[in-house]
């Protein structure tokens, strides 16, 4: 039963991916309870690109950190993304649910309502703690 | 009277062209096309705001096509590539107009028009609404985006869409979409 656990623990690899000009930045960090994705998300093929960070969080969610963190920056999306986004936010309030604590924290800059009201429209839907953060230019 | 894309082209051309583009459109075709407009002097001087909205506009009407264009018919004065579609980015006075135009198989002209005129009925907070229950439902599209493209144009812009169709033969229409962003 021990080396089982350990398994499931340390199998837990960290996934970094450097941006491109249409995926973001992405960090994804078991051990601190970290999910990052920064930059901007316009992939033609949003599933095949997020479909390696669903089934992380799908591992992720089996023993999930204390606590984990979500930083949300993007500097604007395409509407394929912000299906697979609202997916990753399903996954993290699944674990939100399981009494370990996510907190999703929602980066846009000061002038833009678009991504203010992105922020938004994910709120509305998952219910999870989520800290809207304006950033100046 | 015969549909003539010349003429076509002289009425969208009005203004400063940012970027103009007709044959296949690829994905390597819509990142070169986003570069591009990205390092235009037009883009470059425009506030923050304005300028991601065009950025993002730009490419959803683009990938709208990526996932919708047809052949077009062998007769139409353009080339014969398997996804063919046309892009023209310009700055007319104060706004910026995105007109894309593809020729598309008739039987898809109800389809497109319904969902267009249906979008352009809604007031802003229903278009808002209307977004969000898209956003949450569980079908996912083979394409990814479910529907929301439409949607999002005109949510972003804040403008109605203006489409039309003209009749190229009897098996085809050439669909012009214009999208306004201020």
């Amino acid at each position: 039963m021990y080396t089982l656990v350990n398994r499931i623990a340390t199998s837990m690899e960290t996934i970094i991916r450097e941006g491109s000009p249409k995926t973001p930045f992405v960090r994804l960090d078991g051990e601190k309870g970290v999910v990052e994705i920064k930059g901007r998300s316009i992939p033609e093929n949003s599933v095949e690109f997020y479909k390696p960070i669903i089934d992380w969080l799908e591992k992720f969610g089996e023993a999930p950190s204390e606590e984990t963190n979500v930083n949300i920056q993007l500097e604007y999306f395409n509407t394929s993304s912000s299906k697979c986004i609202l997916d990753i936010f399903k996954r993290l309030e699944l674990i939100h649910k399981k009494g370990h604590p996510v907190e999703i924290n929602w980066y846009y800059e000061e002038d833009d309502e678009d991504m203010f009201e992105a922020g938004e429209d994910y709120q509305s839907i998952i219910n999870i703690p989520f800290k809207m953060i304006e950033m100046e230019e | 009277m015969a549909f003539d894309l010349k003429n076509w082209y002289l009425e969208k051309k009005q203004g400063d062209i940012i970027l103009e583009y007709n044959g296949g459109i690829t994905p390597e075709l819509i990142s070169e096309a986003l570069e591009s407009i990205e390092n235009s002097l037009n883009m470059k001087n425009e506030k923050n705001r304005v300028r991601k909205k065009v950025y993002n506009v730009f490419v959803e009407s683009l990938q709208n096509l990526y996932h919708h264009v047809d052949l077009p018919p062998s007769t139409a004065p353009v080339e014969q590539s398997s996804n063919f579609g046309i892009i023209i980015l310009s700055k007319d006075g104060t706004f910026y107009r995105i007109s894309t135009g593809n020729f598309v198989k008739k039987e898809k002209l109800n389809y497109i028009k319904d969902r267009i005129d249906q979008v352009n009925s809604l007031s802003d907070e229903e278009v808002r609404m209307l977004y969000r229950d898209i956003l949450n439902n569980d079908e996912f599209s083979e394409k990814g985006g479910g529907g929301l493209g439409m949607l999002d144009i005109v949510r972003k812009t804040g403008n109605k869409l203006e489409y039309y169709f003209y009749q190229f033969d009897d098996e085809y229409i050439f669909f012009s979409l214009d999208v306004y962003i201020s």
